[in-house]
């Protein structure tokens, strides 16, 4: 047998089950010793739809990976991965952001909202989501969570807006079905100002 | 006619998942022991790959192997290959993937792989290939030949690449916007006696033009997941339609048909890229197949440009005659198409737009379809007939003012109605009612009023309303329709429509539940997944599936209405035809009492046998539909039946759209005001189903004319703008604040619900009301081309040609 083959296999198989990254980290957090000068904690503690998480998080790694890969909170997608579509689009203490452009870290301390938490504990849609069902909102749906959020974050700052004004909120999530002007409905619909 | 279904609207089944982030999507799907895969691709425009050194990276820990060329079947020229080898013909073409255990391995691992490449002069100018001395994008050629019978949407047989050359002279005289004398093109047509015609005509019109493509930019990009079990491939993948490319990716990954299952419940647009299987999916199948691992083979946003297909482009020139009476009495247009690195032009398409709508009582078409080293091209969105719809309108607008006739007038005169013909053979229509939408948008529009409006705004600001008509043939037939009865009395309606949202996959099959009288919410849409057993449905595309779908889901339901009736003749006596259904019951007519509900009649299917439960069903039917049927035999009462309705003609779908803007001459940028579309697609089967289509296609229009293309540069193949804000995809800032829409709702004969589509015109008749608004607010000036960009329009009115001069797809 080569040799050096059995060891490539051996050490893809450590990095394979994860179990070396993520013990260091514990190992850290554990002894409560300090981290080599530079590292950064991996394991953090972060509020996403209002429930405490802690997931071991790379100091490059960004919300999106996160959310959708460590968390399966898959409602964020990754259109462009490079902050111009918007379809990963989340709220961060009540303000949109592309996930995609953010670092956890950089998050850690505020509060996540992602589409999967909009829902009330019974289970009653949120009137955006109910409105945009309603008005027939989405074609592909690719695009939908984001737009979804960034509604979310425009009505929390501003209940009753104006068409113009949803425009320009929402001016930040693309949809290449060309579905704008039934999100502007399902937003002015969510805020009262259709029926 | 009083429907229970059709015309009304309804939540589609699928619109809870968009909304709450449930729906999946293809790269939302993980399974133990995922790998991932990433591409390596070419840095140049055309060439050959020399060798290849993955030593180091297979060396890499983590890095599970590489997968190339050699793993795939050979591939000739001009199939688009998986990955390329022997003929690189763009920058951004795949030549090898590599999986490791995380993608930044995979994406390290390609980092040290050495690829020797071997360069072969390239181009990017169609123009610039046909002169003589031109270099060709393959080393064979440059133009499109046909060899035989080309497989639906695909250039992987039947085709060649052959060359074509003209003189310098004959180039110079094209680019100058002439009829290039003598020149050859291998695609001709004709009917009438065109210069007979022309001599009749007392407004003549001779100008060049040019459509630049652009990248389909669907924004879920066609990432897929594979792995095997027993056997058999389990595919998460992105397509448009479902089961009609079932056995195309069968035989991609080399298996029985029987031994795939594909899943793609949701699909996060099209467009006309996802049609039918792309190349990439071999790779993603194939290697999962060699690791015996799931492979997930990520396609990222930039490799989403230059593998996710992309509208082609068109020079031409045309040459139009109008008479005293304002009728079109002879079209001449030759067009230079743009294929890119593969795939095939959209010339006969814009001749097909120009026959139709203008009915000119001559014409002739010549064409050409000439490779580029850029982006392959494939259908988008009414390929063709919408570029052509846009640039055309302003030239038909100067044709109408040089002749003194209101532009909507013109279109009046020349309007297809019920006994219009189409295309070279001019062939018939199954119905038009294509004159009452142009009153219909005139009034929703108030063209009569607007057009005394005043042009100069303010001293900066200048007015234009334009019109614009789109046209894409909508139906097909011979597809199956399959449903289930279950003995508890719920309706199964199988569908293998995919799911490209536009919700037609479920608004099809709202015919079945018309044809049954049942009530929708006692029905369950089964759709995006083989395993749950659907049947052989359209290639969804081409504003095809309304009408084609409505048919089969129908006769599904004539074949479970017959089978209820015999089951109750058979229990109750008396003749099949002695019976009727009505409230999820089947009875005998004159005494309604003696009958039972469709669950009764389901469970006494499962007894009865035969083709009542589908142990036997009809031998017409693909065996997609065949498997189906036997997964599913025994467990209800069985609706089954291809669609062999009559047909005959054409079925059209025709939309036209009116837009008022308000252009600012000292940026360029222009507001649309007003934006009025109708469509006419037979009977409107889901209201907001349709003005989705509308206002979708109307944004999709917007794009074409004014913001989407290809820019290459000439120097080095590159292309410029890349990603979607460069691209330049319509945002909300770019479109009206309200879209008006509607539908003339009339019957087609040749469905049984009434029913047509009408994605692709919804886009046509946008983007040519939109040209043609521009031209008004402008004097009547013609750009000659799409998109007409603000910074063109400041060029013009400073009377600078930078930018609005020499007309060329890709490098403009």
């Amino acid at each position: 047998m080569n040799p050096k083959l059995t060891r490539r296999r051996f050490i893809k198989g450590v990095i394979a089950s994860g179990v070396a990254a993520a013990s260091t980290s514990l190992w850290y957090t554990a002894s409560g010793q300090s981290r080599p000068a530079g590292a950064v904690e991996r394991l953090l503690t972060i509020s996403v739809n209002g429930q405490t998480r802690r997931v071991d998080v790379a100091p490059q790694e960004t919300l999106a990976h996160t959310l959708r890969y460590k968390l399966g909170l898959t409602g964020a997608k990754l259109g462009c991965n490079r902050g111009e579509c918007g379809s990963c689009t989340v709220l961060a203490d009540d303000v949109n952001i592309y996930s995609c452009s953010t670092l956890t870290h950089e998050v850690k301390n505020k509060a996540i909202l992602t589409v999967e938490g909009l829902r009330a504990a019974d289970g009653t849609l949120h009137p955006i989501q109910a409105a945009f069902i309603q008005e027939l909102s989405p074609q592909c749906g690719f695009c939908t969570s984001g737009q979804i959020m960034s509604a979310v974050a425009l009505l929390k700052s501003n209940p009753r807006p104006t068409r113009e004004e949803a425009r320009n909120a929402l001016s930040g999530n693309l949809c290449r079905c060309g579905a704008y002007d039934h999100y502007l409905n399902g937003v002015m619909r969510a805020s009262g100002q259709l029926s | 006619m009083t429907y229970m279904h059709i015309g009304k609207d309804f939540t589609p089944p699928d619109i809870e998942g968009k909304v709450t982030g449930a729906a999946r999507y293809a790269e939302d799907f993980r399974r133990d022991g995922l790998v991932f895969a990433r591409l390596l691709t070419s840095p140049i425009p055309a060439g050959r790959v020399v060798s290849i050194d993955a030593s180091e990276a297979l060396a890499m820990p983590g890095v599970l192997g590489i997968f190339t060329a050699d793993d795939l079947p050979e591939s000739k020229p001009p199939a688009n290959p998986a990955l390329a080898k022997e003929f690189i013909t763009y920058i951004g073409q795949p030549i090898l993937a590599v999986a490791a255990e995380s993608e930044e391995l995979a994406e390290a691992a390609i980092e040290r792989i050495v690829v020797e490449y071997e360069r072969r002069p390239f181009v990017v100018d169609p123009l610039d290939t046909l002169v003589e001395g031109g270099p060709d994008p393959y080393p064979m050629g440059n133009s499109l030949i046909r060899t035989g019978e080309a497989a639906a949407g695909t250039t992987a047989s039947g085709t060649g690449v052959g060359q074509i050359k003209w003189t310098s002279d004959q180039v110079a005289s094209f680019r100058a916007g002439r009829f290039p004398t003598g020149a050859s093109f291998p695609e001709e047509w004709m009917y009438g006696d065109v210069d007979a015609n022309f001599a009749q005509c007392s407004t003549i019109l001779e100008e060049p033009f040019v459509t630049i493509g652009y990248p389909h930019h669907s924004l879920e990009p066609r990432t897929g997941m594979a792995y095997w079990e027993n056997g058999k491939c389990y595919f998460h993948g992105s397509l448009q339609s479902h089961t009609v490319g079932h056995d195309a990716l069968s035989a991609m990954l080399e298996i029985d048909p029987a031994n795939l299952v594909f899943i793609n419940e949701n699909t996060g647009g099209g467009f006309g890229s996802k049609i039918f299987p792309y190349p990439t999916m071999a790779v993603t199948g194939r290697f999962a197949r060699k690791l015996n691992r799931p492979v997930q083979l990520r396609i990222t946003r930039p490799e989403e440009f230059y593998i996710g297909s992309a509208r082609s482009g068109m020079q031409g020139w045309i040459k139009i005659g109008l008479r005293d009476n304002g009728r079109v009495g002879a079209v001449d247009v030759a067009i230079v198409g743009d294929a890119g690195a593969g795939g095939g032009a959209s010339g006969g398409s814009a001749a097909e737009h120009i026959s139709i709508m203008y009915q000119p009582e001559a014409m002739r078409f010549r064409g050409m379809s000439l490779y580029t080293n850029t982006a392959p091209r494939g259908a988008q969105r009414g390929p063709g007939q919408n570029e052509m719809a846009a640039v055309l309108s302003p030239m038909m607008d100067k044709a109408a003012r040089q002749a003194g006739i209101d532009l909507v007038e013109f279109r009046r005169v020349n309007a297809p109605g019920m006994d219009a013909k189409v295309g070279s053979r001019q062939g018939a229509l199954s119905s038009s009612y294509y004159p009452q939408a142009i009153e219909q948008v005139a009034t929703l529009f108030g063209w009569e009023q607007k057009k005394t409006l005043p042009r100069q705004i303010s001293a900066t600001k200048v007015r234009g309303i334009g019109v614009g008509e789109g046209y894409h043939s909508a139906g097909a037939s011979g597809y199956d329709g399959l449903l289930r009865i279950a003995p508890d009395g719920k309706i199964y309606l199988h569908t293998g429509v995919g799911n490209l949202g536009t919700y037609s996959y479920a608004g099809v099959l709202r015919a079945a539940a018309e044809a049954l009288q049942c009530s929708w919410e006692n029905c369950v849409v089964v759709h995006g997944n083989s395993d749950l057993h659907l049947p052989h449905s359209t290639y969804q595309g081409g504003s095809n599936t309304i009408f084609t779908e409505t048919r089969s889901s129908h006769v599904a339901a004539l074949d479970a209405i017959r089978k209820l009736k015999t089951i109750a003749a058979a229990q109750f006596g008396g003749a099949v035809e002695d019976y009727s259904i009505g409230g999820e019951r089947v009875f005998l007519t004159s005494d309604s009492s003696k009958g039972m509900s469709y669950g009764e009649a389901a469970q006494k299917a499962i007894e009865l046998g035969g083709e009542l439960s589908g142990m036997a069903y009809p031998e017409d039917i693909h065996n997609t539909t065949k498997r189906s049927v036997q997964a599913m035999q025994g467990t209800g009462l069985i609706g089954v039946a291809k669609d062999t309705l009559p047909k005959s003609g054409t079925a059209p779908g025709f939309a036209i759209a009116m837009v008022e803007i308000e252009l600012d001459t000292e940026t360029g940028k222009f507001d649309i005001l007003d934006y009025s579309g109708v469509a006419e697609c037979g009977t409107v089967i889901h209201p907001a189903g349709l003005r989705q289509a509308m206002n979708g296609g109307g944004v999709w229009g917007f794009g074409m004319a004014a913001y989407e293309r290809h820019v290459y540069d000439p120097q080095n193949g590159l292309p410029a703008n890349v990603g979607l804000y460069q691209a330049k995809l319509p945002t909300y800032l770019d479109v009206p604040l309200n879209m008006k829409t509607a539908g003339t709702d009339m019957p087609d004969p040749q469905s049984p619900v009434g029913s047509r589509g009408i994605g692709e015109p919804a886009q046509g008749c946008a983007a040519a009301a939109l040209m043609s608004a521009i031209s008004d607010a402008l004097g009547g000036h013609l750009f000659n081309r799409t998109p007409v960009t603000p910074d063109m329009i400041v060029n013009h009115i400073a009377q600078n040609s930078f930018n609005t001069g020499d007309l060329k797809t890709n490098t403009f």
